[in-house]
């Protein structure tokens, strides 16, 4: 099957087998291997992307059910010259060990600041459920999360006073 | 002139390796392609014990992408040998572990076949299909049902599925002293099995050329040099030079990718009869039935103390599941790496403990975070709390009474180890002034008779850490070097690459060992890499598990540098037309000492040594220097954890409400890595406490296979963690570092256990249940134990 999306800005068309998840189309089909599988049951989050803005599982989602829609992946976020604040929160609070949950945590997190602008340390955990760390015990994430959060509204209040 | 030494070493830095992590950019081994690489996938035995009758390979030889299909006829045919065990006892039984199943499957997820295509979706297709005939065999999962008489017997050739008999200590010193007791507990715990769930699954990919005859191998380790060795010396014969194993990044790993696994031997052999790169990657529900298992101990414990409490001796009687396999450190996770260590931080007249090693139709267990040490921690720690409560004394105060004295060490144990350093007390006083115990129990008796209430768990530990010397580790029965080796190579520029066998896969080793190297050389940390896992690059080691890599992987290193400074000096002196003595090395640059601006920096010491234009005579140019270590003793670390539970005694809901310890592993590196270490094991500790449980039931069938049914500890499932230490060096190396990898682990375990006990005992004086603490168990504890049926050692199913 034929499916056309917007990836990090980008449009791709390709051909695809139905069954075909988006975490493998973006891993196999574009190359972008920093959207991790960690589990066949979407427990892990390793895998999570943001989908018309939205926080989801790739390994739940086909890749022909993202046609004509913008997904952005980590790579997406931010680069190493220009980090999204919570990429440099994760860095600052040494929130990720191993790395490899990391990418669906920051975009699941993402998600959260989105919505909620200076979440409390319980919403924070209730938020990332969804996201498995086996190295951090998750303590440093939620610190990183806050950081990102104030960051951001540092960010939105300086940009508020420029206006 | 400042004082550099501690410019980098102790700073909690940010890590160099994380800008890859978190823009996406870090390479692990599933993300590698290589061009034509077709892809395997494992048929594995839904049965624990069955005679494999009949595969019919043209099932599936037809189907779309298929290329070939591999049985265990077919890799023996090709040459490859079994997988060995990497520690032998004295008159161990090692049933042989192919890498295909050759003829019967022992447990479930044993490798039946492999199916190799051009899409990983149409070999897991094919896979799916393959018909296989069986014909099932009676079987049997607990260790101590696999002891009992007329038990199915998992080999043939290990008769009563006794794998080893293994004891420590002086029995007839440890009967004497419990003649002496006033008082004896007697505690029987099991210390279930775990899956240590790494987040990354294992992958491997293999790629073989013919005209060199050369292999290179992606996988998923945490010691390629060990697969190396193994795979060319022991299971395909492939002369050493001719492998290559890269292990990039490693997403986690946690003792379960040490191990050699039947899936790296299958890619590389398939690699060489098809010609391509064969690639295999796990899925989760592979994991659950292929990644070594951890811990499953059934255990009996007695502690035996005098009048005034003191401790006279502890008798241990363990049956260790080892699993359908013996697998590369098996035998000595529950002998030396446990036995060792039930001296735990008391001073005891004797120990005495006797391992019963038992194969089952399970996964293999081996080493999971703490390997041994967890195990022993749980097993004394939870008995000393038996005690204290028996004994009606607050536990802290009686490990306190307890404790080895500083002034004791180097301390010998009736187990033989002999500590290198300690200093207990101020860790629990530490700990417990953290945690404001006394208030703590305020509000535990405040809280008695509620729908909540409340457990604290005190536990102090020890571990020994930095695998030892290799000449001992070789008396013991390890068949491998204890030893790491390091490589500095200093670029004429000045920029300097060091070179480590021990492997990071989250612990922060290009950030860490850098530091090191910063303060010998005087060089800014922006011109120093570490280069890592990857046998081409690095040419020995022996990878990172056991919390080795600062100690012993440091100590190399540290090692080189100080030939490098050695020379470099030297060459200093030479340019400087002064006597060595008189030079001084400080802030990147070596100085004439009284002599202003007499001065060459290090880079421009660097670039004489590669141009050799001008240097003493006789030198040899180039900056370069290898060094071996080999420690002198094992290290060991230690602690007091307190944990804190609430107990929602109308549900049995147990919510961790707080955590906080005090760890010694002397002086740290980087204290912000080191803390994030601990805040890992201790969520995995308490993960065993309170949920994850590797469950079979009777016959083998394994029921936790995904994550839908093995419950790891999720973000809402934790509180933040309080965390503090002391320093107390290790005189051993060069550093005075220990470990502090797995101290997280082995110590919450028993934590989070006490403190779950510690609340029974208070509400309704339950002496003991065994872990996981799930909420149906507690709350069946609570209601038997109110309703009166439950006093003493409560049923545990």
């Amino acid at each position: 099957m034929n499916v056309t999306l917007t990836v990090n800005g980008k449009p791709y068309t390709r051909d695809v087998e139905p069954r075909t998840l988006l975490v493998h189309f973006l891993r196999e089909d574009l190359g972008l291997t920093g959207t991790h599988v960690g589990c066949d049951t979407s427990q892990c989050g390793a895998c999570t992307v943001h989908l018309n803005g939205d926080a989801v599982k790739s390994c739940t989602v086909l890749a022909v059910q993202a046609g004509g829609l913008e997904v952005t992946t980590i790579e997406g976020l931010g680069t190493v010259a220009d980090l999204h604040p919570l990429q440099a929160g994760f860095w600052e609070k040494h929130g990720l060990q191993c790395g490899f949950c990391t990418p669906g945590m920051i975009m699941s997190a993402a998600e959260l600041l989105r919505h909620d602008p200076d979440p409390s340390e319980a919403t924070i955990r209730h938020h990332l459920e969804g996201n498995y760390c086996r190295c951090t015990g998750y303590h440093n994430i939620v610190l990183a999360v806050q950081h990102a959060a104030a960051a951001m509204r540092e960010r939105e209040s300086g940009q508020a006073a420029d206006d | 002139m400042t004082d550099r030494t501690d410019k980098y070493m102790g700073q909690a830095l940010k890590r160099k390796e994380d800008p890859r992590f978190i823009t996406g950019a870090g390479q692990y081994t599933d993300d590698f392609v290589l061009p034509g690489m077709l892809h395997a996938a494992m048929v594995r035995s839904p049965y624990a014990h069955a005679r494999i009758t009949g595969i019919d390979k043209s099932s599936v030889e037809d189907m779309p992408g298929v290329v070939a299909v591999l049985t265990g006829e077919d890799v023996a045919a090709a040459g490859a040998g079994p997988i060995p065990v990497g520690w032998l006892l004295p008159d161990l039984k090692v049933p042989p572990h192919h890498a295909v199943a050759q003829g019967e499957v022992n447990h479930v997820g044993d490798i039946v076949a492999v199916v190799v295509a051009e899409t990983r979706a149409q070999a897991e297709d094919a896979a799916g299909l393959l018909a296989v005939d069986y014909e099932a065999l009676p079987s049997v999962a607990l260790g101590s049902a696999a002891l009992e008489e007329g038990s199915p017997q998992v080999h043939d050739d290990v008769p009563g599925n006794v794998a080893f008999r293994w004891e420590i200590g002086d029995e007839a010193a440890l009967n004497e002293a419990f003649n002496r007791a006033h008082k004896t507990v007697k505690v029987r715990l099991r210390n279930h099995r775990l899956v240590p769930n790494a987040i990354e699954p294992r992958a491997s990919l293999a790629q073989f050329s013919p005209a060199s005859g050369e292999y290179l191998l992606y996988t998923t380790s945490q010691n390629p040099h060990i697969h190396r060795l193994i795979l060319a010396a022991f299971v395909l014969n492939i002369p050493e030079h001719k492998l290559r194993v890269i292990s990039p990044d490693v997403g986690g790993g946690f003792g379960s990718k040490i191990f050699q696994y039947q899936e790296e031997v299958i890619v590389l052999l398939a690699s060489r009869l098809l010609g391509k790169p064969v690639k295999w990657a796990a899925r989760r529900s592979e994991s659950f039935v292929s990644d070594m298992q951890g811990r499953d101990h059934e255990s009996e414990a007695e502690l035996a103390v005098d009048a005034e409490g003191r401790m006279l001796g502890l008798r241990v009687n363990t049956v260790a599941n080892l699993g359908a396999y013996l697998t590369l450190f098996a035998p000595a996770v529950p002998t030396y790496l446990y036995g060792t260590l039930l001296n735990g931080v008391y001073k005891f007249l004797a120990v005495h403990a006797k391992v019963t090693g038992v194969v089952t139709n399970t996964v293999p267990v081996d080493a999971y975070r703490g390997a041994g040490r967890p195990e022993a921690t749980y097993l004394i720690e939870r008995t000393v709390d038996v005690m204290a409560h028996e004994l009606g004394m607050d536990p802290a105060e009686f490990r306190r009474m307890n404790f080895i004295q500083p002034d004791e060490f180097p301390y010998q144990t009736p187990v033989a180890l002999v500590y290198d350093s300690g200093n207990y007390e101020p860790a629990l006083n530490m700990a417990l002034d953290m945690m404001k115990y006394q208030d703590l129990r305020a509000e535990q008796e405040r809280m008695k008779g509620n729908n909540k209430i409340l457990g604290v768990g005190v536990i102090s530990y020890l571990e020994a850490c930095g695998l030892a010397p290799s000449a001992l580790v070789g008396q013991l029965g390890a068949q491998a070097g204890q030893w790491e080796s390091s490589l500095v190579r200093v670029h004429p520029t000045g920029k300097v690459e060091l070179y480590t066998g021990s492997h990071s896969h989250g612990q922060g080793h290009e950030t860490a060992f850098p530091q090191i190297a910063a303060d010998e050389l005087q060089i800014p940390i922006e011109d120093i890499d570490l280069i890592h896992g990857d046998t081409g690059r690095m040419p020995y080691g022996w990878g990172t598990y056991g919390s080795r890599s600062a100690a012993v992987g440091g100590s190399a290193l540290k090692m080189a540098l100080q030939k490098i400074t050695a020379k470099a000096r030297k060459i200093a002196a030479h340019l400087l037309e002064a006597s060595e003595e008189d030079i001084e090395h400080a802030d990147g640059v070596f100085r004439v000492k009284g002599a202003p601006g007499q001065q060459k920096t290090f880079s421009d010491v660097a670039l004489m040594a590669h141009l050799a234009h001008s240097l003493p005579d006789g030198m040899e140019p180039g900056l370069e220097a290898t060094a071996f270590y080999d420690p002198k003793n094992f290290v060991y670390p230690f602690g007091t954890h307190v944990a804190v539970v609430e107990i929602d005694t109308d549900t049995g809901v147990v919510k961790l409400r707080d955590y906080g310890c005090v760890d010694d592993c002397g002086p740290l590196i980087n204290p912000l890595i080191a803390e994030g270490q601990v805040h890992g094991g201790i969520a995995q500790g308490a993960g065993q406490a309170l949920w994850e449980d590797a469950a079979y039931d009777d016959e083998g069938n394994f029921l936790a296979g995904t994550f839908m049914e093995y419950a790891v500890p999720r973000a809402d499932d934790l509180p933040n963690f309080q965390t503090d230490h002391t320093v107390t060096p290790s005189p051993h190396n060069p550093l005075g570092v220990k470990g502090i990898g797995e101290a997280g682990t082995i110590a919450s375990t028993a934590a989070v256990a006490n403190a779950v006990m510690d609340a029974l005992w208070h509400e309704c004086r339950i002496a003991h249940l065994d872990m996981p603490y799930t909420s149906e168990k507690v709350w069946r504890a609570i209601r038997e134990a109110r309703q009166g049926a439950g006093m003493g050692q409560a049923a545990d199913d």
